[in-house]
């Protein structure tokens, strides 16, 4: 093996082992990476954000060299999603070691192992596709933790010999981790949600309501060029800044608002809003007039608790059966809501005499 | 600032007599919910329970239930909607 393994070079391009006589040797299908992400890495990182390609972000399945990782190099499971795979080996700088990716359809760890793609099956089948036991002469393999709603790691142990370890919740902490001897701190173990966190997320919340925000802005500017009404910036933008609020605001104060759920939250936020909006425009019944005003009121704190109550889902602390509890207060409340102010928006108009 | 969500709701279930306090259960736990105690494990803290199922799933003995699922409020509408068991999938919303 040393002989195959010495002559590859550790940049940072991807490169495919040489084919040797001996197709039966499982290092042939090794691939060499390196720790240093190169620009199309972080662009790639970035577009997946916005939901640019991301369900096509993905590396082939497979076993991965870490630098000049030998026999005794310790391996790491991780899932074919580019940035799961990407944000691991950045964490390795300095480590030899081996990356074991299984397939996931390019979904991250914890996201597949929930639907179990990311799971015992697929780890005790690829242990076998890409001849582990031939490679390592240990028998551990180190899973991320959040991939344990997924792999049974006495089954993994049953099955393929292997015993599953695992890491930390966090690659960040896989250094520390293995100097440790593979034994992870309770603070490893915890998963977080901080400001960061959930600034990263919100641009696939954006994205998720564009086309209906572009959708009605469309028609809005169809009736205002035929002459059927005049929209005005000042009755458009309340209604902007409740998607803003519930897409992007709320997760961003998540902790910082009163109330455990979400759709809440999102509504008292909304609320906040709308009123404000209305005492910009000169106080109750002075700007838009009372109905149009009493459509804000019901409409806005519908539409931004509606979408707060959507980022349960990218939390990280929520469970099932709490998300059903405040869907079955909310969603009703948050349909009514806003059918009246929709309503309202119309009675509005056509009393103004714009319809 | 620490997340709190609803209190009351999880569905964290643990049979103390299948336990042996391999304490497995207690590395994959995202959020402490567990603890040691003595030889068998506990419940510590239920409402910091996110229903992920990591511990039940690596249980050797059974000793853990959850009721885990998609906790996506879009995924659930949309399920309801369609007749069909929620996923994160079809709707290209939180999960990737």
């Amino acid at each position: 093996m040393n002989e195959t393994t010495s002559s590859v070079s550790t940049n940072s391009k991807p490169m495919v082992f040489q084919i040797t006589e001996d197709f039966s040797n499982p290092m042939d299908s090794v691939i060499q990476t390196s720790s240093v992400l190169s620009l199309p890495d972080y662009l790639g990182a970035w577009k997946a954000r916005w939901g640019v390609k991301r369900m096509e972000y993905k590396i082939s399945p497979g076993l991965y060299r870490l630098g000049e990782a030998g026999p005794d190099a310790p391996v790491l499971v991780t899932a074919n999603y580019k940035m799961s795979f990407d944000y691991l080996r950045r964490e390795l700088t300095g480590l030899n070691a081996w990356i074991l990716v299984l397939d996931t359809a390019g979904i991250n760890v914890w996201c597949a192992a929930g639907k179990g793609t990311f799971g015992t099956t697929e780890l005790i089948n690829r242990i076998a596709v890409v001849g582990l036991p031939q490679i390592v002469s240990h028998r551990t393999v180190i899973v991320p933790q959040l991939g344990a709603t997924g792999v049974a790691a006495h089954e993994v142990r049953k099955r393929s010999g292997f015993k599953v370890v695992y890491g930390p919740v966090r690659a960040e902490d896989i250094p520390r981790f293995l100097d440790n001897d593979m034994k992870a701190s309770p603070d490893m173990r915890e998963v977080r949600f901080n400001f960061r966190d959930r600034l990263v997320l919100t641009p696939m919340e954006l994205v998720g309501i564009l086309k209906p925000v572009l959708s009605i802005g469309a028609l809005l500017l169809l009736l205002h060029l035929t002459g059927l009404v005049t929209v005005t910036w000042s009755g458009v933008y309340p209604y902007l800044g409740a998607v803003l609020i519930g897409a992007v605001i709320a997760p961003l104060l998540l902790p910082f608002i009163p109330g455990r759920a979400f759709a809440w939250k999102g509504w008292i936020l909304g609320f906040l809003w709308a009123v404000l909006a209305i005492y910009l425009k000169g106080g109750p019944g002075n700007g838009w007039g009372l109905t149009a005003d009493l459509a804000a009121i019901l409409f806005v704190p519908a539409v931004s608790s509606y979408l707060a109550m959507n980022f349960t889902g990218a939390s990280t602390y929520t469970s099932l059966s709490g998300v059903k509890k405040e869907m079955k207060l909310a969603v009703p409340i948050q349909a009514a809501s806003a059918a009246i102010g929709l309503i309202l928006i119309f009675i509005s108009l056509i009393k103004q005499g714009v319809l | 600032m620490r997340h709190r969500y609803l209190k009351n709701v999880a569905t964290l279930a643990f049979n103390e007599g299948k336990c042996n306090g391999c304490g497995i259960c207690l590395d994959v736990c995202p959020h402490a919910v567990l603890v040691q105690a003595g030889k068998k494990i506990e419940i510590r803290d239920k409402d910091a329970c996110m229903e992920c199922g990591a511990c039940a799933m690596n249980c050797p003995f059974g000793a853990l239930f959850v009721q885990t699922g998609v906790g996506c409020a879009a995924a659930i509408i949309w399920g309801a909607l369609t007749g069909k068991e929620p996923t994160c999938g079809g709707n290209d919303g939180c999960c990737s």
